[in-house]
């Protein structure tokens, strides 16, 4: 369908990136400068364009500290730390900036070097003054993976459904990474769902196969005006939505585990922009864990409620099914440094160029990119189009 | 009473939203906090009744103890190394209302909706932690 409506933004994606991805033994910053540079060189732009900078992961003063990094006093920046859907927040953010002439160029960055760093820990970080460090974290869950489990098992026991069935997420996203060369699992093989429920107990019923990669890795993507955008060097891919919510930090603010904010941010994002589900041709949602994707497949529309399960069997979201989910190979099977969210937005974005190689999905006009922070904490969503 | 674990948690010290909360459990009761001008519960403790907006007015109050299991998940590996694997995180859903985040103890398979019911482990500092045990008809535990 066409991506031209009345209702869609005045800003674009024009430049986007990866860092080095895997194993790399660099720094934080080392992979902030890749994935920033070759992001603006993807666009035909340099550092002293940039007049905005939205980042985080870094240190406490994440923006600041890339601007220092770069040599860079921008007129705009934002360090919203929201977990891995903080990407796609930042992308509103910046076209709010653009539009009202805040900022003219505006850099989104992440990287993290965690598995060269193994600065991962199961129990994840806890901050004392919180009431969840009184409260929750003496009881040892895995955080935030625990949380995501108990949403899976509510989600089993309400709808019927089967763990075999939930792990099409994870047999879908390697056959996506078998076509993507820069996936941490390229040349692993397919994966079946009896691989999945097999493997090893980490969560029940989620197993290690359930959950993401731990990698470094890093992404930028570069945003200008609609109209600056025109007369750059790749074709302008167009922000026509955004949405978003936050719902909880704690691990009992939420009453129904099997319904997210993503209901919030889908519906926001898509009326922003005019579209619906049914309008998408590639969807890139944030799969931390297997029953994260699920859930926000049906949060977002895409199917009816209690539905997922079945609506993802068949091959739908495999390569040449008919909603390609997690076109790069996912967190699950391609890159997972932490805050994926940034990697959603390049991946959506090359599909909407034709720049996808051996994994492109066929003449792919509107993509969606959906990340999703913390214990189901933060969603956010954003439409993006072809410039037709 | 109940066979506490081995290693106990380090758990922070309360501040002066908790400290209601900690002190019940020194006497191992139980409590929510109750909104004096609209008789809604919520925890955690906060400094805002979520249902009616006032801030003054809001006290801990004892529940039954009584509650169901919302959802569970077995931990198979743990993160801290002297934890003892597998054990069970449930949120439990307690009969006034609000959910808590807690362990079943002893560890035992249970099943979404089960009732269950509190226990205690006791803290060095004189705190206790609530945990809950299945109601389990056919098969009690000790």
């Amino acid at each position: 369908m066409s991506a031209t409506t009345s209702t869609a933004t005045g800003a674009a994606i024009v430049g986007v990136a990866e860092s080095d991805l895997g194993v790399t033994n660099l720094s934080i910053l080392t992979l902030q400068t890749q994935a920033i540079t070759r992001a603006l060189a993807d666009a035909g732009l340099t550092l002293a364009d940039v007049d905005g900078i939205a980042t985080t992961g870094v240190s406490r003063f994440s923006a600041t500290q890339v601007a220092d990094h770069l040599g860079l006093e921008p007129r705009w920046t934002d360090s919203t730390f929201a977990g891995g859907s903080a990407y796609e927040m930042m992308v509103a953010r910046a076209t709010q900036a653009i539009e009202s002439g805040q900022a003219s160029t505006v850099v989104i960055s992440f990287a993290s070097n965690q598995r060269s760093a193994a600065s991962r820990r199961l129990g994840g970080v806890t901050e004392d003054h919180t009431p969840e460090a009184q409260l929750e974290t003496p009881y040892d869950p895995l955080f935030p993976l625990s949380y995501y489990a108990m949403a899976a098992q509510q989600y089993l026991h309400r709808f019927g459904g089967t763990h075999e069935q939930l792990a099409e997420i994870a047999v879908a996203a390697r056959e996506w990474a078998l076509l993507n060369p820069a996936a941490y699992r390229y040349r692993a093989g397919s994966l079946t769902a009896a691989d999945v429920t097999s493997s090893r107990l980490v969560s029940s019923p989620l197993t290690v196969a359930d959950c993401c990669l731990v990698t470094d890795g890093g992404g930028a993507v570069v945003l200008t005006s609609l109209e600056r955008a025109r007369d750059l060097a790749k074709p302008a891919v167009r922000v026509l939505g955004y949405g978003e919510r936050t719902t909880n930090t704690s691990m009992t603010a939420v009453r129904d585990l099997t319904s997210t904010g993503a209901v919030g941010s889908g519906a926001d994002a898509f009326a922003r922009a005019g579209v619906t589900p049914s309008d998408v041709d590639v969807l890139e949602v944030y799969d931390s864990f297997t029953i994260t994707a699920a859930l926000s497949i049906e949060a977002l529309g895409f199917c009816g409620r209690g539905e997922v399960l079945d609506f993802i069997a068949g091959g739908r979201i495999r390569p040449g099914g008919s909603l390609p989910l997690d076109t790069a190979g996912g967190g699950l099977s391609y890159c997972h440094p932490g805050q994926y969210g940034v990697l959603l937005l390049v991946e959506a974005v090359r599909q909407v160029r034709g720049e996808a190689g051996a994994r492109q999905v066929p003449d792919a006009e509107i993509a969606v990119a959906h990340g999703t922070g913390g214990i189901l904490s933060t969603h956010a969503t954003v439409v993006l189009g072809a410039d037709r | 009473m109940t066979d506490q674990p081995q290693h106990l948690p380090d758990v922070p010290a309360a501040d002066d939203l908790t400290a209601p909360w900690w002190d019940a459990t020194r006497e191992h009761r139980l409590t929510v906090q109750r909104c004096d001008g609209c008789a809604a519960v919520q925890h955690p403790p906060r400094a805002v009744c979520l249902a009616c907006g006032t801030l003054g007015g809001l006290s801990q109050v004892d529940v039954s103890g009584a509650g169901e299991v919302d959802s569970f998940t077995v931990v198979h590996r743990g993160p801290r190394p002297d934890l003892a694997t597998p054990y069970t995180i449930a949120r439990v859903r307690l009969a006034e209302g609000p959910i808590l985040l807690t362990r079943i103890h002893p560890h035992q398979e249970v099943a979404i909706d089960d009732p269950v019911e509190v226990a205690w482990w006791d803290l060095p500092d004189g705190r206790a932690l609530p945990v809950f045990r299945p109601l389990n008809r056919t098969n009690t535990t000790p």
